[in-house]
């Protein structure tokens, strides 16, 4: 059987639902970042099948935009996760509660 | 073409083990350690779809920065024998996980996609370009994630510094 595009948008949902669970399941702040981090990895192996199955670059133009919003996202919320662990001693999602009342 | 193929498979697997390994270890350090080779093998996977210029992308944002990055945090951050445990919501976020999965592999296998088969050999790096900075094309976006750069670099720096 030959590789053709749904075999990558298939590999996309499969990495995509191991991020969904790794995001709503983890408790540590910095394991829910990578996965995060696995969920976008997902979502631009899906614009990348997109854009070779359909013959136009408009989807990796996409994806470097994506990785500059990964790159970002990655560096403030590392620094969020470092300044509450100074704060509270702790990275366990569930024991953030700063902004509950 | 088969070997095309081939390394498609082993990447394949080898990527899904890996992100399973991220969600399922309790060692941290050692999730953030598969985490770079999910990455690896995500810029080998951007080979085999002829995007050779994402793939060296992916290797220098994703395994180069984020990873070095996400390492850094969790040295700075350890949490003496806890571990990454699994919170209160793990069989509903299975439950929807799976649910994600089984609706996109249904909608994806039942979607006749008009796919062209011929493959591109050429680099991609001079279309990205001319696709990125012609003049219907991306520059204002460009500008703004540069701006948005600068951003969360000044936003990191205020957040961790001491007071």
């Amino acid at each position: 059987m030959t590789v053709g595009l749904e075999h990558f948008l298939i590999l996309s949902a499969v990495l995509f639902a191991i991020g969904l669970y790794g995001v709503l399941a983890k408790r540590n702040a910095v394991v829910i970042l990578m996965s995060i981090e696995i969920m976008l990895s997902a979502v631009n192996i899906a614009m990348v099948a997109f854009s070779r199955y359909g013959q136009f670059i408009t989807g990796q133009v996409f994806v470097i935009f994506i990785m500059v919003v990964a790159a970002a996202e990655v560096a403030v919320g590392l620094a969020l996760i470092i300044a509450i662990y100074r704060s509270r001693k702790t990275v366990d999602a569930e024991k953030f509660d700063l902004m509950k009342w | 073409m088969m070997g095309l193929d081939i390394a498609f498979w082993i990447l394949a697997v080898v990527s899904v083990a890996a992100a399973l390994a991220v969600v399922l270890m309790r060692d941290v350090f050692r999730a953030a350690l598969f985490l770079v080779l999910c990455f690896f093998t995500v810029a080998g996977i951007y080979i085999t779809l002829s995007a050779d210029f994402l793939a060296g992308a992916q290797v220098l944002i994703y395994v180069g920065a984020i990873g070095v990055l996400i390492i850094f945090a969790i040295m700075l951050t350890r949490e003496s024998r806890k571990g990454s445990p699994s919170g209160r919501l793990r069989l509903p976020a299975l439950l929807i996980g799976l649910l994600f999965l089984v609706t996109m592999v249904f909608v994806v296998a039942n979607t006749d996609w008009h796919v062209v088969e011929e493959v591109t050999t050429e680099p991609t790096t001079k279309a990205i370009a001319e696709s990125m900075f012609s003049e219907d094309g991306f520059v204002l976006a460009f500008e703004i994630a540069a701006a948005l750069l600068l951003a969360a670099i000044i936003g990191a720096i205020v957040l961790v510094r001491e007071k």
